[in-house]
């Protein structure tokens, strides 16, 4: 071990160093000497309770949000930790779990809906509205086209195999109990979670 | 869990992960859960600190689960079966079996029919043409009385017993080290430490993932594992169990909630286009019992499917119209994700929903994953995060090379919420629905997923209205019971999948009696009933939100047994039972094997203990009711009869890209050297390397560090393992002339990836067959997108071939060159 | 509110007398390296409670990342691939502040006031109060401190003074999955590591024990090590002590360098006058990472 400091580095410190500790030294300190740590943050933060969205330990964890829940203040999301009630975690958290903040305030979180058009280069705008219209209307017509009430031997099979979808095994129970029963109602079995992969 | 539903009745962790802690043994093999499952692993630490447990790791890597095993053993990737085999084999020899469990509680003693064979690496009634088996002869020889023919004894030259000793024989120690590459004394040290808990007052855990998955057998490797536990008594057990440990938060739930293409909620199947006929699709799936006395509680089958249309379809499921059966889309085959994308790049798909899902990144062979996506012509993205396959169409040099403009698929993206700005439950590894609140409103105008959903449906449900169009039976008929349809509550959809009653339901015996009045929640799936009086979305989640409330949201986290059961935190399916197959913790007498773990026993009325009876409370120890209750056995099957694709015993064949040209258990014969019902398309198996050109074992893995393609875009994660590398072992690095730090081409027969090396001692290399074989270990979890710095999506190099019973592919060993880049 | 819940054991080139009357429980981190996994949970964790943020680096063959110790990464994992008794093992040790009895930092800091140690063991640094001198990275045996780029103050792990404050355990502590880290008295802490020592010696770890330098008074952070025998393994000095460098400054030197430094002041005060600050040129840091 010992110091690590490169000949460049060392000069650095000294020059910085003499510059500044000779101010201090000789009484210049702005402020009288105070030993305070710093403040504790979450005094008055609101806490919620989640589970960690990533693997399937489930940790319990804490998340604490700006504002009080009042109606002028957005809660505003600034540190996650561990559950320490949670049998499991016991409060405790991975390298994934004790970064979620990061996660819940990634650069790259959709902000709005976008559309990319055939053979465009990049994104535009649209609105929820236009956007649920026109997907439900590519999804008509091609149900249209393509459902097979029945197969080559005239039994009923009520399918439609030209359209598929992958459901986020992210996502809770209650959000997939419904784009279950969606899927299946318009025919759908090209259907799948990440269970296999 | 194409393995534990075929060997014990269901597929789910049998354990849960604070259980762990109980353990005398822990073998974590097919897994690195210290690094995949960290806060579990703290189980495995505890269990080591404090019951004085010992630690072994199998793998092809020393990870950092490793770090911490007590004995270490090195494999060449995709070879378990093989291991697994021995170990087999080893119990068997030296006679380290919990016989008492194994009569009592597998099918043992069971007598398999006459025509069943094994010959060459193959079973009886293998199709060369079609890879599969008609696997009719796959079963137990039944007697007039419709049972199943046993042979306490142990005489009868086929009873399973027999049949699996013969059948593993082969499986000696010298031949499993020359399969797998494993020494021959660290083989024999591992089985020595298994052997040990074959005592009743010992138990061992297996902890696996996607080590065992990932395989072109990977379902039969799980099995191997299942049956050594089910021979040294293991299973029931509290510190044992057969312990999957799922990749997502929710891909258990999902699971659950039968989100795959041939499933329906809790585990019912969709009916094949050759049942469209309401009474045998039934029948098919109401097992009655194999032997005298068993719960065989799938006999139940149209309870549970009857409230589930009921539930779905409302008024409209009616007895005239068989519960609306013709509505649901019947299977022509399976499904899965391999499929669907080998029909997408032939361009019979149109459309795809991907819903929090990356599909460009998560297949196999990435190329042709693009060029399908570029075949549809419309794609919609539901995700929070800006993910690779949203932007499959657009150019990011040598990491995607894209045309944008011969790209005609309409691409929407829709942005999602992520877990701190909603509610609901999950459901983890060990089975606990667990409910999670809302913290904060989404970014942006960022909605819910079950809020997406809503608009595309109501959207698709009043274009139906207005204009008609095919069969819109459904779509106008399905249950959308909600205060607010744009937005369904997360209240409301799990009170719907808990289930209700329609009707007041009245005692059988009693008809003036009322157990339940009309609209109120069940409490358990013995209330449901099959005439179109009880409503239930997934019955397997019965009693999840009773009268009581919520009851996944429960915290009482008090442990008074001090083994880790706390029955009052969140809810546990089924019917809150902790550790499945319970009953088989106490010996056939109702007595437990080993008092110090007391999960349930017989108290001459009933049965009490520290959980819920995985068991009828009041059958006593004489009537000789088994433990598992789903197989019609009663027992546990160490046959699998024909419930596998490739056999009722796990045998070992090469994974597709391997580095030997024989399988070396059947040299003579090219049939048996892969998996000869494995999931594989032409196309693809022209996309197979050989050995020649490809001369290193791969591997794929994850990253303590890191969550698959997710946390490339949180920052703390991408600080933490910022660019993508390869570990190549010290002696291939030398023999390459490659230092650590450097640039390294990657290459398989499908495409190539350049990454830094990291040289390690912890891949070593291996003598296989009478040849020294390389591993080189891929890390995935970079892309195109994101904050850590940009790189390969490694599956750019993986081949297209999946398990044959979950299509899941074989990311786990297949061939690869290194070069100086 | 500080000064009520931490009382002061000693102050940075602070002549005056610590208030001493009231008793205080000292605490310990104790770093198991027998149960770490090297996940590097208690980076994240630290670098999410401080509000920090290193850079997002290059791979350099390792697992290692961030490589080193900074001003924005506090703690961090070495790996260290041994074969210690002719076996493989992988040796991960979590770096990071000791928090020493005798801290040499705070024996070399110039600043008054800018190193601080608490009754409970803590050493922290107070930016405010920091000129940058660098001095308590010569005084550190364990090479701990890092001068920040951006403001010229040194940095550190401050054991999370923030939260044993109000009573809480340090980020790093909470989060760790394993139970590598613990916190708690010191000598439950040693407790702890007895207890520890013996399953590994069970575990055929005959030279396990526990690393508690004697040369820096023992320390608040302590590790379990397999092989105490050898604490090089682990990147850890044999026997730590306070630079000799250090007690020549507080010694004999220190009023003539004090009068010397009193012209330099002077003198840095014209060159400020006349030139400006002494900028670092981001371009040649990002070089000099690269090398």
């Amino acid at each position: 071990m010992g110091l690590k400091l490169s000949r460049r580095q060392f000069f650095k410190v000294c020059a910085t160093g003499l510059a500044t500790s000779s101010v201090a030294a000789l009484g210049f300190t702005p402020n009288a000497a105070l030993a305070e740590v710093r403040e504790f943050k979450l005094s008055g933060a609101k806490e919620t309770r989640n589970t960690c969205p990533y693997c399937s330990v489930s940790c319990g964890v804490l998340m604490y949000s700006l504002g009080s829940n009042a109606k002028n203040a957005k809660q505003e999301i600034f540190h996650i930790e561990g559950d320490p009630d949670h049998p499991i975690n016991r409060g405790t958290l991975c390298p994934k779990g004790a970064a979620l903040l990061d996660f819940v305030h990634s650069s790259s979180r959709l902000r709005r809906p976008e559309y990319r058009p055939n053979g465009a280069s990049d994104w535009q705008p649209i609105s929820w509205e236009e956007a649920f219209e026109r997907i439900a209307r590519h999804m008509k017509s091609d149900r249209d086209r393509n459902f097979e009430a029945t197969n080559e031997q005239g039994a009923t099979v009520n399918r439609w195999l030209s359209c598929g979808m992958l459901a986020a095994s992210a996502s809770s129970n209650e959000s997939g109990y419904l784009t279950h029963k969606f899927a299946r109602s318009i025919g759908l079995l090209a259907f799948d979670n990440q269970a296999r992969v | 869990m194409a393995s534990l539903a075929p060997t014990f009745g269901r597929g789910a962790m049998t354990n849960h992960w604070v259980d762990i802690k109980n353990s005398n043994l822990v073998l974590i093999m097919g897994g690195n859960a210290a690094e995949a499952h960290p806060c579990g692993f703290k189980w495995v630490t505890e269990a080591k600190a404090h019951n004085n447990a010992r630690l072994i790791v199998v793998d092809p890597r020393f990870t950092r689960s490793a770090a911490l095993a007590d004995f270490y053993a090195p494999i060449r990737a995709g070879t378990d079966i093989a291991f697994l085999g021995g170990v087999i084999n080893y119990l068997i020899k030296t006679g380290n079996v919990h016989q008492e469990y194994v009569n009592a509680y597998t099918d043992a003693t069971f007598i398999v029919r006459e025509d069943f064979d094994f010959q060459d690496g193959l079973f009886s009634g293998y199709d060369a043409a079609s890879r599969s088996y008609d696997r009719g002869t796959w079963m137990y020889e039944l007697g007039e009385d419709g049972y199943a023919r046993t042979d306490p004894t142990l005489q009868h030259p086929r009873c399973v017993f027999n049949l699996l000793q013969r059948h593993y024989a082969r499986y000696t120690p010298d031949v499993v080290s020359d399969v797998t590459g494993t020494p021959e004394e660290d083989f024999l040290m591992v089985c020595k430490m298994i052997a040990e808990t074959a005592a009743p007052d010992r138990t061992m855990t297996v902890m696996y993932a996607l080590g065992w998955t990932q395989h072109s057998k990977g379902s039969q490797m799980i099995r191997c594992a299942a049956m050594v536990q089910l021979l040294l008594g293991n299973i029931g057990q509290s510190g044992g169990g057969m312990n999957a440990l799922r990749g997502h938060s929710n891909i258990q739930g999902l699971t659950d909630l039968g989100l795959l293409s041939d499933l329906l909620p809790g585990y019912l199947t969709l009916p094949k286009e050759s049942e469209t006929d309401y009474d045998p699709y039934i029948a098919a799936r109401a097992f009655k019992p194999l032997r005298p006395n068993q719960m065989s509680y799938w006999q139940n089958y149209s309870k549970f499917f009857v409230s589930l249309m009921k539930a779905w379809f409302g008024n409209a499921a009616m007895p005239e119209n068989n519960w609306c059966f013709d509505w649901l889309p019947k299977l022509d085959k399976v499904h899965d994700v391999l499929q669907v994308f080998e029909d997408m790049h032939q361009g019979h798909l149109n459309g795809y929903i991907c819903q929090g899902f990356n599909p460009l990144a998560a297949f196999p062979d990435k190329r042709k994953l693009g060029e399908a996506l570029a075949n549809l012509d419309y794609l919609v993205i539901i995700d929070p995060l800006e993910t690779e396959t949203s932007e499959f169409w657009k150019d990011y040099g040598e990491f995607n090379p894209a045309d944008s403009k011969s790209i005609a698929t309409e691409v929407f993206r829709l942005p999602s919420t992520c877990f701190a700005e909603e509610q609901g439950s999950l459901v983890n590894s060990g089975r606990w629905l667990q409910w999670h609140w809302k913290g904060a409103e989404p970014p942006g105008k960022a909605k819910g997923d079950a809020e997406i959903i809503a608009g595309i449906f109501l959207k698709l449900r009043d274009l139906y209205r207005e204009e008609g169009g095919a069969f819109p039976e459904p779509i106008v008929n399905l249950s959308w019971n909600h205060l607010s349809p744009e937005e369904p509550s997360a209240e409301e959809l799990a009170r719907e999948f808990n289930g209700r009653a329609l009707v007041d339901l009245t005692d059988t015996e009693e008809p003036n009696k009322v157990l339940r009045r009309a609209g109120q929640q069940l409490s358990s799936f013995g209330e449901l009933r099959d005439d179109g009086s009880t409503a239930c979305g997934c019955w397997l989640f019965c009693g999840a939100w009773t009268e009581e409330g919520n009851l996944m949201a429960r915290r009482d986290n008090s442990d008074p047994s001090g083994l880790g059961n706390t029955l009052g935190w969140a809810f546990s399916w089924p019917a809150n039972r902790r550790i499945l197959y319970n009953r088989a913790s106490a010996d056939p007498n109702g007595k437990p094997w080993d008092s110090r773990r007391r999960v349930i026993s017989w108290d001459s009325e009933r049965w009490t203990g520290i959980d819920v009876p995985d068991f009828s409370r009041t059958s006593p120890p004489s009537q000789g009711m088994g433990p598992f209750i789903m197989n019609p056995e009663g027992v546990a099957r160490l046959f699998a009869v024909d419930k596998m694709a490739e056999g009722p015993f796990p045998e070992h064949y090469e994974p597709f890209e391997s580095p030997l040209p024989v399988n070396p258990l059947h040299p003579e014969k090219p049939a048996a050297r892969n998996n000869p019902a494995a999931r594989v398309f032409a196309s693809d198996l022209e996309k197979m390397g050989d050995a020649g050109a490809y001369p290193y074992v791969a591997t794929t893995y994850r990253l303590t560090e890191h969550f698959h393609y997710w946390t490339k875009h949180v920052e703390i994660n991408a600080i933490l393992q910022p660019e993508q590398f390869v570990e190549i072992g010290a002696s291939l690095a030398e023999e390459k002339g490659i230092y650590a730090g450097d640039r390294v081409r990657i290459s398989s027969k499908r495409g190539e990836i350049v990454a830094k090396a990291v040289v390690t001692k912890r891949l070593r290399a291996l003598m296989v067959h009478g040849r020294i074989v390389h591993q080189v270990g891929l890390p995935i979890h970079w892309g195109f997108k994101g904050r850590a710095k940009p790189g390969y999506l490694t599956n750019t190099l993986t081949p297209f071939v999946g398990d044959a019973n979950t299509n899941t592919p074989e990311f786990k060993a297949f061939l690869v060159n290194v070069e100086k880049a | 509110m500080a000064l009520q819940s931490l009382d002061i054991k000693a102050r940075s080139a602070t002549t005056t007398e610590s208030p001493s009357v009231r008793k205080t429980t000292r605490v310990a981190k104790l770093i198991d390296i027998s149960k770490c996994i090297g996940c590097k949970a208690c980076e994240a964790a630290c670098m999410e409670w401080n509000d920090l943020r290193d850079v997002v680096g290059v791979n350099k063959g390792e697992f290692d990342s961030p490589r080193d110790l900074s001003d924005q990464s506090w703690t961090v994992m070495r790996f260290y691939e041994e074969e210690p008794n002719g076996q493989f093992e992988w040796l991960i040790r979590k770096d990071g502040c000791l928090h020493c009895e005798d801290p040499g930092c705070l024996a070399a800091c110039p600043a008054p006031g800018a190193i601080v140690q608490y009754a409970n063991g803590l050493v922290d640094f107070h930016e405010e109060h920091c000129i940058g001198c660098g001095y308590c990275i010569t005084g550190c045996p364990f090479d701990i401190p890092r001068i920040s780029k951006k403001d010229s103050k040194a940095y550190k792990c401050t054991l999370c003074s923030d939260r044993v404050a109000v009573g809480l355990e340090p980020a790093c502590i909470k989060a760790c999955p394993t139970g590598a880290l613990v916190f708690g008295s010191k000598e439950d802490m040693i407790d702890h590591a007895d207890e520890r020592v013996a399953d590994l010696k069970g575990r055929g770890f005959e030279n396990a024990g526990l690393y508690d330098p004697a040369g820096v008074g023992g320390t608040h952070v302590m590790y379990v090590l397999q092989h105490a025998d050898r604490p090089q393994l682990y990147g850890l000095p044999i026997d730590p002590i306070i630079s000799p460098l250090v007690s020549l400054w507080k010694g004999v030197t220190k009023p003539i360098a004090m009068l010397l430094l009193g012209l330099t002041v002077l003198g840095s005060f014209f060159h400020y006058i006349h030139v400006g600050p002494n900028e670092t040129d981001e371009d040649e840091e990002e070089n000099e990472a690269a090398s």
